[in-house]
């Protein structure tokens, strides 16, 4: 291969985090930059969320999924990243300093050369088989972003009684959205004491359209053979069990499934990337570099995200940190953990190996009334965050700067 | 839905007339159905579902078992031994994943170390080759890591994908000139005479009605409301379920060869345990439950759980997400719960009728028997209508039609392979399923082979879309997108299994929507 067949950077997956990658990438001086992308267009999961609520952060306006791609979409052709939609990346390598990436799209198949790879494939939806859903296999079960491309851009009528199982984001946009295609939705179900989703969506998706949510509620029976006919949902008891004899049918023909999000790593896998277990995306540290020198992670492949702009904000500076790495490869020397104290159930970056400004984001384990997260380095309090009250749901983001590499602690301690 | 539609479609003022009829269409109709085809006689199958392998079939272990665990003499002994046997010509020659895994049954105490022996002993009776019985440390060199102080080792047990062998049989019988009538549930047989039957089936299209000499019950869970309408009430069906859960392939490495418990003696299964499909998932099962209903394949609460910590203590890397699916599968036992345990195969001619061919309980290892069967059902169909060969009849397939068949997804060859089959179509490099990798070439192949009623279902036990840990939920908008764009099929007319299973209620708009592929 010749030397200017090798890339600078090579971004994989093109929703907000691989876009925003890209073109920073390219904006940070990598030359060669290529996006891949499996689907034929770009923006990936926003371009079948038709409803508003992205860019308040990014651009302090409202815009729908598709408004918000199409801006990133104008940036990228405004640069000089190559393009290539309905290219399936399939393998990894490493090939001494150079990565190797195994492309297929139509009419081809072959191994491309790079000196970095931002990794921004996002996430899967967990399926009926995570969740041990019983009864019999009938048509009529989607997984809410599944029945999200179908309505939204396939113009597919599923069914017109619902119930959705699980209240993460996306099921509470699908009952808005079936109601408003005039389908009924007879209740949302969340097995946790406590909603899955955001508390804007329980109001505007649910609220507003008198949509039951049951919580501690699970599924202890489907019904239907061939069809959907029904679903039987029942109280969790104490001992965290279903308890079915409190439990009652719901007649229905559809059932879709919001019951939670999987990174989708494997790619990251066959590229031998440590995985992080609470998070099942890479672990990273401040720039995003994962344990693979010269592969980066962005977006919802690295941890979920509940907001579409901190996805861009990770995928620009995972693309800065791949275009910056491409001219000039430097593996730290030391790193040092960024560790979950009390309460936190998980941190991004995972471990920091270098001064500068950085953000943490994270999540706690479990709702909290009045709490205040603090990031220290020793007894050092780098920064402080005090919230009235904080779902495991919401992401906390908290920017600190570090002067020295010294090991991190978040904890979030009630007040 | 239907792609083409069938000459039997209209009113046909002459009942379509055949020499042997199959009700039946899982792997031991499908097996039955090829046998004849390499003869003169006319054959149809009815089947009451849209496609083949969507009984039992499609719902099992996939365990080419090697024979050591049936009574010398009996005719499961014979004919899983013969089965066994001729698996990996036949497997070679209709393109189905076959892998000789072995398999190693293990004894964790004294008791069940004489069990071992006697298994062995069983097993050598019925000409099982190979058999061993290995030491904890011999053993160790064939699973690292394995438990039990004796094993007995038995190398020529299989693995088999059993819904590409049922489907490989029927469309192989099918090319050979075997009718299908899909979507017909036989509810009546009449006798004109002792060899003229008058077989009634209700269909789409109302009660449809067919005439045949030889009748052959292999109806499985239904094999004895089959029987009862010829008043052959010898023998009853006692529908047992057992319950799997698949697995993520990223454990695959995890088994190199089949590891199963000694059964106990009056267990009516081989015990939960895990095996391997030949696509790399490992499944935990089967449970064990006599059910009233044979036609209930629900997975169960309280038995999901029992195998998803029998999984966790199997396999102690097991995570939540490696839980992919659930399925459940329906022994058709002759044995009463009361009983339990096993009885042979029952494969008769109706003594008072003996153009009426019966099989009743071919639970286990009817999979590896099925040739086997097919053969000496044969034979009893020749001592009543004597069969002449055909010249022209091929053991493979006439793929002259370029439709991909081969045993295993295009993405699991080398690239150089791959990169040929792309240069020849260039779909093959158009992924639609990401989990499995399986082209937009595969699936439409897949739907291109269909000889019955289009469903999801077929198109996925054809080429393994949505089988993997998406469950679909990426490749299914896809597949709907390349069944309206290449076969103008409309999402309301999409079926999941057949006519009751739409996938959809319909467009919600007049027009519009996005189908791309
Ligand atoms: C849990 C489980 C695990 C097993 N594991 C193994 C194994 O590892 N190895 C092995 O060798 N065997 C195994 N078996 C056994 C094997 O699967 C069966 O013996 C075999 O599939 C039986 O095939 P069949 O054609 O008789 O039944 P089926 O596949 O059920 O076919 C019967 C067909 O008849 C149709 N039918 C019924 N009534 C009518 C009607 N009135 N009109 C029209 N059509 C009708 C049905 O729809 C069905 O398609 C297992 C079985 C079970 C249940």
């Amino acid at each position: 291969m010749t030397p200017d067949a090798i890339l600078d950077v090579l971004v994989i997956g093109a929703g907000p985090a691989g876009m925003a990658a890209a073109s920073a990438a390219f904006e940070h001086g990598a030359r060669t930059v290529l996006l891949v992308e499996r689907d034929n267009r770009l923006g990936g999961i926003l371009f079948q969320c038709i409803h508003n609520g992205f860019g308040l952060y990014r651009y302090r306006e409202e815009l729908t999924g598709p408004e918000y791609a199409e801006l990133d979409i104008e940036r990228l052709a405004s640069s000089q990243v190559i393009i290539q939609s309905e290219t399936f990346a399939v393998d990894i390598v490493r090939d001494d300093a150079l990565l190797r990436v195994l492309l297929i799209q139509r009419g081809k198949a072959d191994w491309v050369c790079t000196k970095s790879v931002v990794l921004a494939m996002g996430c899967r939806e967990r399926t009926a088989g995570a969740i041990s859903l019983p009864g019999p296999r009938p048509s009529g079960i989607y997984t809410a972003g599944s029945a999200q491309r179908l309505m939204n851009i396939q113009n597919i009528k599923i069914g017109t009684r619902a119930v959705i199982v699980g209240s993460g984001d996306i099921g509470m946009i699908m009952a808005r959205r079936m109601t408003l295609e005039g389908s009924s939705i007879a209740a949302v179900t969340e097995i946790m004491p406590h909603p899955g989703g955001l508390a804007r969506n329980i109001h505007q998706c649910l609220h507003d359209f008198d949509i039951p949510l049951y919580l501690s509620t699970g599924i202890s029976n489907v019904y239907g053979r061939h069809r959907v006919e029904g679903i039987r949902i029942a109280p969790v008891g104490a001992d965290g069990t279903l308890e079915d004899a409190r439990g009652r049918d719901i007649e229905c023909d559809t059932i879709l499934l919001s019951v939670g999000l999987i990174p989708e790593n494997e790619l990251s896998r066959k590229a031998h990337v440590m995985l992080d277990p609470r998070t099942q995306g890479a672990m990273v540290d401040a720039r995003c570099m994962t344990s693979i020198p010269g592969v980066f992670a962005c977006g919802n492949v690295l941890h979920v995200h509940d907001v579409a702009d901190f996805v861009s904000e990770e995928g620009s500076l995972a693309g800065k940190s791949a275009a910056i790495w491409s001219q000039k490869p430097i593996i730290p020397r030391i790193s040092v953990p960024v560790s979950c104290g009390q309460d936190i159930r998980y941190t991004v970056p995972q471990k920091i190996n270098e001064p500068g400004d950085i953000v943490i984001s994270l999540r706690v384990l479990k709702p909290r009334p009045s709490c205040r997260i603090i990031v220290k380095q020793g007894n050092r309090v780098l920064a402080k965050k005090s919230f009235i009250r904080l779902q495991s749901s919401e992401m906390v983001r908290i920017p600190v700067t570090i002067e020295s590499i010294e090991s991190v602690e978040v904890v979030c301690e009630t007040t | 839905m239907y792609l083409f539609t069938y000459a039997s479609v209209g009113y046909t003022r002459f009942m379509e007339n055949f020499d042997i009829a199959i009700i039946g269409a899982g792997v031991v109709g499908s097996a039955i159905a090829r046998e004849l085809s390499k003869t003169t006689a006319r054959v149809v199958v009815f089947e009451q579902h849209a496609d083949v392998a969507f009984g039992i079939s499609g719902r099992n272990s996939g365990v080419v078992h090697s024979g050591i665990h049936y009574k010398p003499g009996s005719l499961r002994a014979r004919l899983d031994v013969a089965g066994n046997a001729g698996m990996e010509k036949l497997c070679r020659d209709l393109y189905v994943p076959f892998e000789r895994l072995g398999k190693l049954t293990v004894a964790f105490d004294q008791s069940q170390t004489m069990e071992l022996e006697r298994l062995k002993e069983q097993g050598d009776a019925n000409g099982v080759p190979g058999l061993d019985l290995l030491e904890s440390s011999q053993m160790r060199t064939l699973q690292p890591g394995i438990a039990g102080i004796k094993a007995l080792h038995s190398p020529t047990t299989g693995i088999v994908n059993p819904m590409m062998l049922t489907i490989a049989l029927a469309e192989h019988a099918y090319q050979n000139g075997v009718s299908w009538k899909f979507l017909h549930t036989v509810e009546s047989i009449t006798t004109e005479n002792h060899n003229s039957f008058i077989i009634g089936c209700s269909t789409l299209d109302g009660f449809r009605s067919y005439k045949a000499s030889i009748v052959v019950n292999c109806a499985a869970l239904h094999a004895n409301k089959i029987a009862a309408m010829t008043a052959f009430n010898e023998h009853t069906v006692y529908p047992c379920r057992g319950e799997y859960y698949v697995l993520d392939k990223r454990l695959k490495d995890e088994l190199n060869i089949l590891v199963y418990p000694v059964p106990s003696a009056h267990s009516g299964g081989l015990g939960i345990h895990l095996t391997k499909t030949t696509e790399g998932n490992i499944l935990i099962g089967p449970s064990n439950e006599y059910i009233d209903d044979p036609d209930d394949e629900s997975s169960t609460r309280p038995v999901m759980e029992i195998l998803k910590n029998e999984g966790n203590e199997l396999l102690p890397s097991l995570q939540t997400s490696d839980f992919i699916r659930s399925f459940a599968g329906i022994r058709p036992k002759l044995t009463p719960p009361e009983k339990g345990g096993y009885s042979d195969f029952v494969i008769t001619s109706q003594p008072d009728l003996p153009n009426i061919i019966h099989l009743l309980g071919i639970e286990s290892p009817g999979l590896t028997s099925a040739p086997a069967i097919a053969e000496m059902v044969t034979g009893l169909i020749d001592n009543r209508l004597p069969l002449k060969l055909k010249r022209e009849w091929k053991p493979s397939f006439h793929d002259n039609d370029e439709l991909y068949r081969r045993a295993y997804p295009a993405s699991h060859y080398p690239l150089a392979e791959r990169q040929e089959m792309i240069e020849a179509n260039p779909d093959f490099g158009s992924i639609i399923c990401r989990c499995e990798e399986i082209s937009k070439a595969e699936i439409v192949s897949a739907i291109k082979r269909m000889f019955g009623p289009i469903t999801i279902i077929g198109i996925k036990n054809r080429s393994r879309i949505s089988t993997g840990r998406c469950q679909g939920g990426f490749c299914i908008p896809r597949i709907v997108s390349i069944l309206h764009n290449e076969f103008g099929i409309q999402s309301k007319d999409i079926w999941l299994k057949g006519p009751d299973s739409p996938l959809f209620e319909g467009t919600l708009r007049q027009s519009g929507g996005y189908h791309d592929t």
